[in-house]
């Protein structure tokens, strides 16, 4: 390996007037080396990012007018999508008279707890998620609600994105301009 | 007692070994790697905890943060079927050469009325000064560049096709344009199709953790 044999012919005798050269050794000393091989190593190991990118399924509703599906308000809660990665929600159907406690905003940090909340508190055949998506929210903030869907293993059918009303929108401007979001 | 004589071992230990083993798996890291290709058009996608990977060959539809839409055939096999059809649904009377010129180009991003002087251009544009596809309700164009992808399918397996529709976003977009894209899709029975994500891991204690499966949708 790194080594030689420098020793010459086993040891016997010279002659009276020949010098003995001395022995060098060939061996080198590895150990910065293999400490440099391992360095580079695990730089480019933990430099490396694993870029594989992921395909997420979406299954768009066919426009049908007649399908329309029916929900039950006790089972249905409606998800906004704002501008400013806002979020904002209500159960059932918005009333006059109470919109302003019924209509409550959050963040996708807190959407994942009322979505389970939801889940649990409702029979799986009533549960329906509404969402919908302001002009301002942004393609991240639809891609995470509905990583947040499956997130939460909500059965695919009982959430739908609808467009949004004008009720909705006068809302979430009255709420961001409240709340002082650009 | 006699003392007993432990022989003095060396403790130097042979490095040889081990330092082919450091620069044998270096090599093997570094040669692995597959370098991303250099990205056009910089697109930050959104991240989803869906684990199942992204199809190499796509007709991808690109969608940017400025909200420009773009769109690459990647089925090198019907990429021409899909540039002559559109050639000829939209009449747009490109030559052969202008044809030729448009096949070889990576990125569609620009107006039907743009298209032809572009092609006469003795220097490409580059994607990033594109206008991109119009795809707004009154000229959905995107929807028309469909319509000639389907019409090159036609016939064939629609599961392949579903398959290799991707969609890939940057997450600042804003939500109208993915919506006109959308309708652009489901104008042409487009109704299942894919959305390039970053992977995420599934968060602790969620339902879908539980459950254990990264069975998505």
């Amino acid at each position: 390996m790194a080594e030689m044999d420098t020793s010459s012919g086993g040891g016997h005798k010279k002659g009276p007037g020949v010098k003995k050269g001395k022995k060098l050794s060939t061996r080198v000393d590895l150990t910065p080396m293999v400490d440099l091989g391992f360095l580079l190593l695990t730089f480019f190991v933990f430099t490396t990012t694993m870029s594989q990118s992921t395909a997420m399924n979406m299954n768009e509703p066919k426009d049908d007018k007649e399908q329309q599906m029916k929900v039950k308000n006790s089972g249905a809660m409606t998800i906004l999508l704002g501008k400013g990665n806002q979020v904002y929600y209500y159960y059932g159907q918005l009333m006059p008279e109470t919109i302003s406690q019924d209509f409550k905003s959050t963040t996708f940090k807190g959407i994942r707890e009322l979505i389970l909340e939801k889940k649990k508190a409702t029979p799986i055949d009533d549960l329906m998620y509404i969402i919908k998506s302001d002009d301002k929210s942004t393609f991240k903030n639809a891609i995470d609600i509905l990583d947040e869907m499956t997130i939460s293993a909500v059965p695919p059918g009982h959430y739908a994105e609808v467009p949004m009303v004008e009720v909705e929108k006068m809302l979430i401007q009255k709420t961001e301009e409240a709340n002082g979001i650009k | 007692m006699p003392k007993v004589k432990i022989p003095r071992k060396s403790t130097v230990v042979d490095m040889t070994a081990m330092c082919d083993v450091a620069f044998l798996l270096l090599t093997f890291f570094i040669l692995a790697t597959k370098q991303k290709p250099p990205e056009v058009l910089s697109v930050k996608t959104p991240t989803s905890v869906s684990s199942k990977a992204a199809p190499e060959k796509s007709i991808l539809i690109t969608l940017t943060k400025e909200g420009k839409v773009f769109l690459m055939l990647g089925d090198e096999t019907k990429k021409n079927a899909i540039i002559d059809d559109f050639n000829t649904t939209r009449a747009l009377g490109l030559t052969t050469a202008e044809l030729n010129k448009l096949k070889k180009t990576e990125f569609i991003g620009l107006p039907v009325n743009k298209l032809k002087s572009a092609l006469n251009l003795t220097q490409e544009i580059p994607p990033t000064l594109m206008d991109g596809i119009p795809t707004d309700s009154t000229n959905n164009e995107l929807s028309f560049w469909i319509r000639s992808v389907t019409n090159a399918y036609k016939g064939e397996d629609q599961r392949n096709l579903q398959e290799m529709i991707l969609v890939k976003g940057d997450g600042e977009a804003l939500y109208p344009i993915f919506k006109n894209v959308k309708e652009a899709l489901k104008a042409n029975e487009i109704f299942k199709f894919r959305i390039v994500t970053e992977g995420e891991a599934v968060p602790m204690g969620s339902e879908l953790y539980k459950t254990g499966t990264s069975e998505k949708n």
